[in-house]
């Protein structure tokens, strides 16, 4: 049904509210701890049974993709109502249903790139949460010069055959299905790249994870020896890939920025002020007793704010169908900047409180911001370096030209 | 909130770029120091007036256009990249809305349209020492039977030196640092007992101390409640705060325009400088910081517009961004244009002088963290 006035809109909003009343779970209404995060795919455990309820409900109404096409699933809603449909869900602090690379990055691209038969394929179990799927970008020569790539793909006839390396596969030992850039021609270096998609149990695909230096491993280093390759699986052109790529990358810098790495405010949990004033103590007036930390408390949020503002102002001019491309660089670099310093922040506030690794003796809620301090100092390498944002936006933004 | 323009609003904004751009270009403050004016062009006023600048914010009944605060921002955001040294801050905007928010019908009969029309330009009035303190005034204001005696002195009044009209807050009750017990009173300049000292300021733009000696303000000069002053003065100062971001916007744009456009012409080594990646980055987190900033002068702008519960916020939030880029921005046109950028002959240094008054007028970087602070509970 489509609902396009405001007044449309209002009853709109009244039926999400009433549906989320009935269907979200309580404890999906409650913040959660990094193992309850849902992935989806094949080897989703679901530690909580209500998140595979919760998430289930969702992707049947197309709500884990609210604006991508009904007809493959998605919720077909307009920008306006996927507005509602996120307040409603703010509102009541609704978990997440579903967090997914196919979502977030590889779904957007192949509703763009991908024929007809590979949407009807590939979409719908993404929207479900039934396929899991990694980024097989970066190798080892390959981060920042990402087209430099050198993993092979031969045409077989009736397959394609790959052999190679990738590095920094974000969870590919739990993935089922991979999206991989690969050199179809070894003599010219953008065009030579294909984009493909392949089964990560297909024979000859080993993965290896990556310690990080947060204690996690969700890297992997991912090897390809003689991987068969169904033809058909191969998205856009021979040799188009490229074009893919970035458009992708584009939707990676934008969805990592758009959740400020998931540092949004507002998600129940304590916010960075409320540390301060737990660690470093307050005066009578209720101001925090380390006037230094505080003023650059209140330039961080200051900064945070004026980050949230500008996503906004960018849609909104995108809506009124103002000129905003390439602003997904200015805000993956300055939401990477926001997101380091507020736990560098955090951690200065917690204390000796935040310097716990594991066991007992330190709060658990301390120990996963120490981690996630230490996570965040990725936020300046991954879907592109700050150094290439900035590159990007001197280059294509304000037109700078590269040295001679 | 709105982050895009309305027609009206666009076609405002480029009357204000094109006039500024056309008739007061930074060449005309150099010509104004230069000739000893210390900023005050009557003749710019009069012009001011005649777009309908002075009456952006007042209502039509009352002889203005209405257009409200986003248009107003356009207006100074305009005057800010050119660094135009003109009475609008001050009058259209802060005595304006001083009037608007606290005068009497009476009151608003008398003054708007004369605002509107160019008449009568204002200055506020309010701090007492060299930082923006708005509940230190220890100016005081006594009771005299047909209204109040005021004693005291005011510091660095921005168009001091020319407003016809001064809007004093002055102290009816309690003592320096009470937020309580001020009352904003209309001080004609030719007022018996003031006196005004012109001031020389770093940015052309002048400036006065004002002092009064038992100045008679008669009753009906009183502008909202007496010793209640507070309550009109905070959303005035806010407006002024919010009005002035975007004149440092407009500052920081042009500052960086000429910057970016010296990188693309400039050349060493064989090589244009803006084709160095340390440049090229400088240049990018520039360019961020003004998104950034304009992203919060719109919202600041709009939230009066919209009165919304969140304008004090919005203000501090605009006023602290736009204080940190117009010197980010400023700073780096002078060192990216190298010696040339040192010189008097240059324009960047009138962007580095300006950015420093606009910096310390109506609170700086620092008071407004603070506030915002304050605000936000910790
Ligand atoms: C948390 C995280 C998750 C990731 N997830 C994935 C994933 O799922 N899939 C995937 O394929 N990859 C992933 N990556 C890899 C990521 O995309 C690369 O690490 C990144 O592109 C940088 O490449 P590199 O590590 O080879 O560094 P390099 O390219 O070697 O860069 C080293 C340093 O040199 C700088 N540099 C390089 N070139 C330039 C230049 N032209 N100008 C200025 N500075 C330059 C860089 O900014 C950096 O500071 C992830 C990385 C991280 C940290």
């Amino acid at each position: 049904m489509p609902y396009d006035a405001p007044s449309d809109l209002d009853t709109f909003r009244e039926e999400v509210r009433d549906w989320l009343e009935e269907n979200c779970p309580p404890s999906m209404r409650t913040p959660q701890t990094e193992d309850e995060v849902v992935w989806g795919g094949r080897r989703e455990k679901f530690k909580n049974p209500e998140s595979k309820v919760w998430l289930e409900r969702m992707a049947e109404r197309g709500w884990t993709a609210p604006h991508w096409p009904k007809e493959y699933g998605g919720g077909g809603l307009n920008r306006d109502q996927v507005k509602v449909l996120n307040q409603e869900l703010s509102r009541i602090n609704a978990r997440i249903p579903l967090h997914s690379f196919g979502l977030w990055m590889f779904g957007p691209a192949l509703l763009e790139f991908g024929n007809e038969e590979q949407k009807k394929r590939f979409i719908p179990d993404i929207i479900h949460g039934r396929t899991r799927w990694c980024q097989g970008y970066s190798e080892p020569g390959a981060g920042s010069d990402l087209a430099g790539l050198q993993t092979k793909c031969e045409d077989k006839g009736d397959h394609y055959l790959i052999n190679g390396q990738k590095v920094w596969t974000s969870y590919a030992d739990q993935a089922d299905w991979i999206f991989c850039l690969v050199r179809t021609d070894p003599t010219v270096k953008h065009e030579g790249i294909s984009f493909i998609l392949f089964d990560m149990e297909s024979e000859g695909v080993e993965t290896r994870p990556i310690k990080l230096i947060s204690g996690s491993s969700p890297f992997c280093e991912t090897f390809f020896s003689d991987v068969k390759v169904p033809k058909d699986q191969l998205v856009g052109e021979v040799n188009g890939g490229w074009k893919i790529a970035k458009r992708l990358l584009q939707f990676e810098r934008s969805s990592i920025s758009a959740s400020g790495f998931g540092a949004a405010r507002g998600s129940g949990a304590l916010e960075l002020e409320d540390y301060a004033k737990i660690h470093v103590g307050t005066d009578s007036d209720g101001k925090l007793l380390d006037g230094d930390l505080r003023g650059r408390i209140a330039d961080h949020q200051m900064y945070a704010k004026a980050f949230g503002l500008t996503v906004r102002r960018s849609q909104e001019q995108a809506k009124a169908g103002q000129e905003v491309g390439h602003t997904a660089s200015i805000i993956k670099y300055a939401a990477a900047k926001m997101n380091q310093d507020k736990y560098e922040l955090m951690i200065e506030a917690l204390g000796t409180e935040g310097l716990g690794w594991e066991g007992e003796g330190f709060d658990k809620g301390a120990k996963m911001i120490t981690r996630a301090w230490l996570r965040s100092k990725g936020n300046s390498i991954e879907g592109g370096t700050s150094e290439i944002n900035l590159n990007v936006v001197a280059k294509r933004v304000l037109g700078l030209r590269e040295h001679q | 909130m709105s982050f895009v323009l309305t027609e009206d609003q666009e076609m405002l904004r480029d009357t204000a770029i094109n006039f500024t751009r056309d008739e007061l270009p930074v060449k005309h403050l150099r010509g104004l120091r230069d000739s000893g004016k210390n900023g005050a062009d009557p003749e710019a006023r009069q012009k001011l007036a005649e777009l309908g600048f002075f009456g952006v914010l007042i209502p039509e009944e009352y002889d203005g256009v209405g257009m409200g605060m986003v248009a107003l921002g356009q207006v100074m955001e305009a005057q800010g990249r050119t660094l135009a040294s003109t009475p609008i801050l001050q009058t259209a905007c802060i005595g304006a809305s001083a009037i608007l928010l606290g005068g009497s019908e009476a009151q608003k009969q008398e003054w708007l349209p004369k605002i509107a029309s160019g008449e009568v330009t204002t200055a506020l009035a309010l701090d007492e020492g060299s930082h923006h303190n708005p509940a230190g005034v220890a100016t005081e204001a006594e009771r005299d039977g047909q209204g109040y005696t005021l004693n005291g002195a005011k510091k660095y009044v921005q168009d001091g030196h020319h407003a016809d009209v001064f809007i004093v807050v002055g102290r009816t009750f309690g003592e320096a640092g009470d937020t309580h017990g001020l009352t904003l009173f209309l001080v004609p300049r030719d007022a018996n007992g003031v006196s005004v000292q012109t001031l020389n300021t770093v940015d052309s733009h002048g400036a006065a101390h004002l002092t009064f000696e038992d100045v008679h303000v008669p009753e009906s000069h009183v502008l909202g409640a007496a010793d209640k002053g507070m309550d009109i003065l905070e959303p005035v100062l806010d407006r002024g705060r919010i009005a002035l971001a975007a004149e440092m916007l407009g500052s920081s744009r042009a500052a960086f325009e000429m910057t970016h456009d010296y990188l693309q012409t400039r050349k060493q080594f064989g090589q244009l400088i803006g084709s160095f990646q340390a440049l090229q980055h400088r240049a990018a987190k520039m360019f961020t910081d003004l998104e950034l900033t304009s992203s919060c002068v719109s919202a600041a702008l709009s939230a009066v517009d919209d009165q919304r519960n969140d304008i004090a916020e919005l203000a501090s939030l605009a006023k602290a961004m736009a204080g940190e880029t117009v010197h980010l921005v400023s700073n780096d046109t002078v060192q990216l244009h190298g010696g040339i950028g040192m010189t008097d002959e240059h324009e960047s240094g009138f962007y580095m002088k300006r950015a420093r008054v606009q910096e310390a007028l109506l609170g700086s970087a620092s008071f407004h963290r603070d506030r915002f602070a304050q605000i936000n509970g910790y």
